[in-house]
């Protein structure tokens, strides 16, 4: 159905509001013009979020998708605008998760001849999107747009990039809004599962003596807990999570080992080597878990749930598969299979779990670990928490236990520092009412803390930790244990007195420096009611994050506690 | 990685069935290049629906990682099908234009060997022929073989096309 010509700005923004869009997150600049100028014109109830950099824009977007588990939009000009988006969109893509970026673009007869702020933003991106668009026409924005959404947020869900010349924003558009999507080699619906697979895959866990459950991202995103949980509690098998994973089991259960891998709990690293049977819900089986890929879990059979065929065999070789969506093939499963036996499993790993428990030393130094495990306490386990990347991220896993799988946000498969503060921010737009924590290192928080302007301005209750040990920990940490202790290019003199800095943006901050006030400073922290706040902890400068598998080792070579005084341990050969 | 198994290092000949748009080669080739896998031949037209295009792909690499490569493939949004024909019953066919340096002597033989092989002659000068070829790659290989002896001034090579026998789709 025709209509009345509307600018084609103003399709985009009725487009967004047909889709549910509540923000629109991103910095504006010549070639978005005429989409701001529609936000106007339309007079749209969605809130546009004015960040202080299109990174920060991207990382809140991702956030706030996955605190909600709805797609987020980001909104930027042209040129540099749309390539400071390229780290965002990149984390996203990693980890799988449901965004739009509108880019603006030069004018079409202007493209590809180095007008004014052009960057070729749709090849650029090309590696790290799901799909991308260049929009030629404006009556193609509505089709373009749903289509985006669609592709976004199904299947495996991901990015979608749209790059909007300005004669485009600013022509006609006469389509319709709720124009036909055309996207015929699209199918992401597919995954069909062969109920056959699910019977095999029965038949083997009811052989099992010692079966283990890995739940990875790929759970979190269909919904699986309860399941996961039905099954779990029906076979008495043990679950471990990966990062991503985090609260697809609830940590807090007696069967949950945490999480596994490279800085995973000696119990779950432990029972993969010794189990007989994985069952792997949604996880890709990313090289932070495998440890050296050949060597991961020699006595086990290995049964693949993904709803990503490409994922199947690219890491490890499934002794069966089935592709399909999490959710869904557990629920089957758990159906057909029989209640095991696996008391003398059971027991075995809980000796490993008494033996070898995440520990750290309250006393001396402050310790990251100290302030992580109170927080856990004295917000019974129920805060949002995004982090940064590093040593904090790491203790964060280990320390603050998940219930919940949309409760931890963390940038997994691209460990991007700068992601912590604006993805909290993100988050705690999407849910105004939970209580939402940054736990950030001193390194990456300076990636991205121009951001405080954006809590602030939003009065956001946002609670913000800044573990600050003057290091750039994770790496002064390799460089202690395998270069032997050559730091270089890891000390961060210079850094800002974060109170003072906080208080500059107008954030309430509070120092932290010894262990006998942790929960006193924490407890002001959680009462604070005044917008975003900020603890700046003096934590101890070499802390070391253990248990830990050396990158590209066995999980069998994991270090449990720190290494001998002396010790040379040779360099690792996987990937950082 | 946890697999065994062939790492071998034929070529390899998909069909890639796409939505003709813009940007969808870069996004087939970008899955090869990755992983380090050699394009070795590409041939890409309209399918006989216009709004779709077919691509016959050569490559070369580990199979193994071939199989994940033509899954990743079949993922991206404006690709319907992407279908390794190594093994299959198919036609397979290829076009060259050979360029000699032929002068009046060694004329006759060229001709000859031209006529064997079923080549047209679309162009003869004084000192130079080119020959248009069409068949199987083997043939052609052979072709090009015999024709070494003369000095090749030019060769182009259109890459396989391929198409399933029988009546089954491609
Ligand atoms: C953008 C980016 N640059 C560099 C790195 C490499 N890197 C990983 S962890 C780390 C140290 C992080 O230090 P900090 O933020 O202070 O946290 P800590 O490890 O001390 O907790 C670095 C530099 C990265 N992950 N991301």
């Amino acid at each position: 159905m025709a209509t009345d010509p509307i600018s084609g700005g103003e399709a985009i923004i009725r487009c967004l509001e047909n889709e549910g869009v509540e923000y629109i997150f991103g910095y504006s600049g010549g070639a978005v013009i005429p989409i701001f100028d529609a936000m106007v014109t339309t007079n749209t109830r969605i809130q546009f979020v004015l960040t202080r950099h299109e990174q920060g824009a991207t990382h809140m977007a991702d956030g706030y998708a996955r605190a909600t588990g709805k797609p987020a939009v980001v909104l930027v000009t042209s040129g540099p605008g749309a390539t400071n988006t390229l780290t965002g969109i990149m984390t996203a893509h990693m980890d799988s998760v449901p965004m739009i970026v509108l880019t603006g673009q030069s004018v079409t007869p202007m493209i590809g001849k180095d007008a004014f702020q052009e960057a070729d933003i749709f090849d650029i991106t090309m590696p790290v999107v799901k799909h991308s668009y260049l929009v030629k026409e404006s009556n193609q924005l509505p089709r373009i747009l749903r289509e985006s959404f669609h592709i976004a947020t199904t299947g495996r869900p991901g990015p979608v990039l749209i790059d909007v010349p300005k004669d485009v924003s600013a022509g006609d558009c006469t389509a319709d809004l709720h124009a036909p999507m055309d996207l015929p080699g699209y199918r992401p619906d597919t995954p069909e599962y062969e109920p056959a697979d699910v019977q095999e895959m029965a038949e083997m866990l009811s052989k099992s003596r010692r079966p283990l459950i890995l739940a990875g991202h790929g759970a979190v995103m269909s919904r699986a807990e309860k399941e996961i949980r039905r099954l779990a509690e029906k076979i008495k098998a043990p679950v471990t999570t990966t990062l991503l994973g985090k609260g697809a089991f609830p940590e807090s259960h007696p069967l949950s080992l945490g999480m596994l891998g490279m800085h995973g709990t000696a119990y779950a690293n432990k029972a993969v080597c010794e189990c007989d049977l994985i069952l792997n819900i949604g996880s890709r089986f990313d090289d932070r878990i495998l440890g050296n890929p050949a060597q991961f879990a020699k006595q086990a059979r290995i049964l693949h749930i993904d709803i990503d065929r490409a994922e199947v065999y690219k890491m490890i070789r499934p002794d069966l598969y089935c592709v399909g969506d999490a959710r869904e093939v557990t629920a089957e499963l758990a159906k057909h299979v029989p209640e095991l036996d696996t008391g003398d499993w059971i027991e075995r790993l809980a000796k490993y779990r008494r033996k070898y428990p995440l520990r750290y030393r309250k006393q001396g130094g402050l310790k990251m670990a100290h302030i992580i495990d109170e927080l856990y306490k004295m917000t019974e386990g129920r805060a949002v928490v995004a982090t940064d990347v590093g040593q904090h991220q790491m203790w964060a896993a280990q320390f603050y236990r998940s219930d919940d799988p949309h409760n931890f946000l963390t940038s997994g498969g691209a460990g991007t520092m700068g992601f912590g503060l604006p993805a909290a921010i993100g988050a705690q737009f999407g849910r105004p009412d939970d209580l939402t924590v940054a736990i950030v290192g001193d390194g990456g928080f300076q990636m991205t803390c121009y951001e405080l302007a954006t809590a602030r301005l939003h009065n956001l209750p946002l609670k913000i930790i800044v573990m600050n040990n003057h290091y750039l920990g994770m790496v002064r940490q390799w460089q202690e244990l395998f270069y032997e202790d050559r730091t270089s290019g890891v000390d961060l003199e210079g850094n800002p007195d974060f109170v003072k800095l906080a208080s500059a943006f107008g954030v309430k901050g509070f120092n932290l420096r010894r262990s006998g006030d942790v929960r006193k400073v924490l407890g002001r922290m959680l009462e604070w009611n005044d917008g975003p706040c900020l603890i700046n902890a003096e934590v101890e400068k070499t802390d070391n994050v253990f248990p830990m598998v050396p990158a590209g080792k066995a999980l069998e070579d994991m270090m449990i506690d720190p290494p001998r005084k002396g010790q040379k341990l040779d360099k690792p050969t996987g990937s950082t | 990685m946890k697999t065994g198994g062939a790492n071998s290092r034929e070529i390899h000949a998909l069909s890639v069935y796409v939505a003709n748009k813009p940007g969808v080669l870069a996004r087939v080739a970008q899955v090869f290049s990755r992983r380090g896998f050699n394009i070795e031949s590409l041939v890409v037209s309209p399918a006989m629906d216009g709004t779709f295009s077919r691509m016959t792909i050569g490559v070369s690499g580990e199979s193994e990682v071939l199989d994940q490569l033509i899954r990743k493939v079949s993922k991206l949004v404006d690709v319907l099908h992407c279908t390794d024909h190594t093994y299959d019953d198919t036609v397979t066919k290829e076009m060259a234009l050979i360029k000699l340096a032929v002068g009046s002597e060694d004329r006759a033989e060229a001709l000859q060997i031209s006529e064997h092989f079923g080549c047209k002659t679309v162009d003869l000068t004084e000192n130079s022929m080119i020959l248009m070829a069409t068949g199987d790659p083997e043939k052609l290989d052979a072709l090009v073989g015999m024709l070494s002896k003369f000095r090749m001034i030019e060769l182009v090579n259109t890459g396989a096309v391929i198409m399933s026998r029988g009546e089954g789709e491609t």
